[in-house]
């Protein structure tokens, strides 16, 4: 049962990184490799501030995605005039910035040993410990994040950010300043990536760089591109996906060491066999 | 001024817009019409001179001042939001433009009954549940024309709004600009058809190489030699 409670962690994980790369890649149409930066920078800042200064996850749970997205806000602002693959370049430009200063900052990020004995959670004493009591906490966040995100896509605001994914100058024309939306929707994106960080460094209780590095952004990447682009639910749908197939294979017998490159093999032939017959991924409505 | 590379896109320009009026806009292919549509509308910020609009100046003009200036414009080459319905095109144009306020604005009855009113009016009303890039190219042309009426501003700019399209949707077009002429909106318009052009301008502009060629009334200027040329050759 523990090992259910397991994946249903990383599902609500992903989910909410799922969500927040729908938000920006898939609604507003920005090509962002920056996915996994945010997500470390919610992850390490959780994990500074339980490790270092004993606070709670929880109060990280409302500090940290703040933080992330004033961080996002101010990249965000210098990352105004890129466009298409520009903007795509300079945001991977930023997650190695981010991967660099992480394997480099030994002080504060450990350096390539990362940092170990992150708490987890407690609540008038209670410690969330079991995968029960975590799963809950998480998922209420992915709920949380599921609401706003449906919110935020209801509104006047998330068409506004479709019409930009369709033709930003045309949008221009009829008065609005795009810029702000691609800004606030790319700091909304990153703020999302963040409570996922923390909840992970929390559950793992242990990170290190390589857990945030290009192949965490081709991964979210591809959730969505699996899914469908631009709707929640194919989101949802490629995250639960591509998380479940690696259980999946160790139940079909690989080996635990083949298990792993099965991985990345699978992922690759999905998005080559995607791209070939179904552009717009499962549920998807829009092209890229 | 406007020049790209070598080439000056528009020369030493110093026209004039009469209020209220449909001023045409004319000349042969590459004479700078669509650049100074681009221009008035700030999607090309000009290299020298100044837009004034009913007496201020601005040096550099940003597209989505274009609220502010009481502007709007269709496109030479169709530009809709492809992948958003028929409606949606038309919502998007009625909503808040303030980030921050957007986000706790979801379209009400009243947004949707004006967007409904205004599809009715170009006959798109059936295909509001549509995707825009699933209509035909006449009612692709009519949903331009749909989100101009949607921004309902005082100054419209239509560059070549009847290019390619069969004698009833050129007709349905030209009685929308006559009804935005009795209103009182200012409108510009770019055309090749000079039974269209005879049929709506009151004032028509000729540029050839980015320059004024002639201006005029319509029938006056049409017959003017140095026009024929332009459009005939010697």
């Amino acid at each position: 049962m523990e090992y259910i409670f397991h994946i249903l962690i990383i599902v609500s994980i992903y989910g909410i990184l799922a969500l927040a790369q729908n938000l920006v890649m898939g609604q507003t149409g920005l090509l962002s490799a920056a996915g996994a930066a945010f997500y470390g920078i919610g992850a390490y800042g959780a994990a500074i501030l339980a490790t270092k200064f004993g606070i709670n996850i929880f109060f990280s749970l409302i500090f940290v995605p703040i933080l992330t997205g004033m961080i996002a806000l101010v990249v965000g602002t210098s990352f105004a005039r890129f466009r298409d693959d520009y903007f795509m370049l300079a945001t991977l430009g930023f997650l190695m910035i981010f991967n660099t200063v992480a394997r480099n900052w030994e002080e504060f990020t450990g350096g390539a040993y990362g940092i170990a004995g992150i708490s987890k959670p407690y609540i008038f004493g209670f410690k969330l410990e079991t995968p029960f009591s975590f799963f809950f906490l998480a998922f209420t966040v992915f709920l949380c994040i599921l609401t706003l995100h449906y919110f935020i896509s209801r509104s006047s605001f998330g068409r506004v950010l479709n019409a930009i994914r369709e033709d930003e100058d045309a949008l221009s024309i009829f008065g609005y300043q795009t810029s702000i939306y691609k800004l606030l929707a790319f700091a909304l994106g990153a703020a999302f990536s963040a409570f996922a960080g923390v909840l992970f460094a929390s559950y793992l209780t242990f990170i290190d760089t390589k857990l945030f590095t290009v192949n965490e952004s081709i991964l979210l990447w591809a959730m969505i591109i699996l899914g469908g682009i631009g709707r929640n639910r194919g989101a949802l749908i490629g995250a639960l996906f591509l998380i479940t197939i690696p259980e999946i294979l160790r139940f079909a017998g690989f080996p635990v060491e083949l298990a792993g490159l099965m991985r990345q093999c699978i992922y690759g032939l999905l998005l080559i066999f995607l791209m070939l017959y179904r552009p717009r991924g499962i549920l998807g409505k829009y092209n890229l | 001024m406007k020049h790209f590379g070598g080439v000056n896109a528009v020369d030493h320009l110093s026209i004039g817009i009469q209020e209220g009026q449909i001023t045409g806009l004319v000349g042969p292919n590459g004479s700078g019409k669509t650049t100074l549509i681009n221009l008035l509308s700030g999607f090309f910020s000009h290299d020298n001179g100044e837009i004034l609009f009913s007496g201020a100046g601005r040096k550099k003009i940003f597209p989505w001042e274009n609220q502010i200036y009481d502007i709007t414009r269709t496109f030479q080459q169709i530009r809709l939001f492809e992948q958003m319905s028929v409606l949606d095109n038309i919502l998007v144009i009625l909503t808040e433009r303030h980030p921050f306020l957007s986000l706790f604005e979801r379209h009400t009855s009243y947004h949707l009954k004006q967007a409904e009113d205004i599809l009715k009016r170009v006959d798109l009303h059936e295909k509001r549940f549509d995707n825009a890039f699933d209509i035909s190219y006449g009612q692709r042309k009519l949903l331009e024309i749909a989100r101009v009426l949607a921004m309902n501003t005082n100054i419209i700019l239509f560059d070549e709004p009847f290019a390619g399209l069969f004698p009833e949707v050129i007709k349905k077009i030209e009685a929308i600009i006559k009804e935005l002429r009795k209103e009182g909106k200012t409108i510009i318009l770019v055309e090749h058809n000079m039974t269209i052009i005879r049929s709506l301008c009151d004032h028509l502009i000729v540029l050839d190489a980015g320059k004024l060629l002639a201006q005029g009334k319509p029938e006056e200027v049409l017959s003017e030699k140095i026009v024929l040329e332009a459009y005939l050759g010697e």
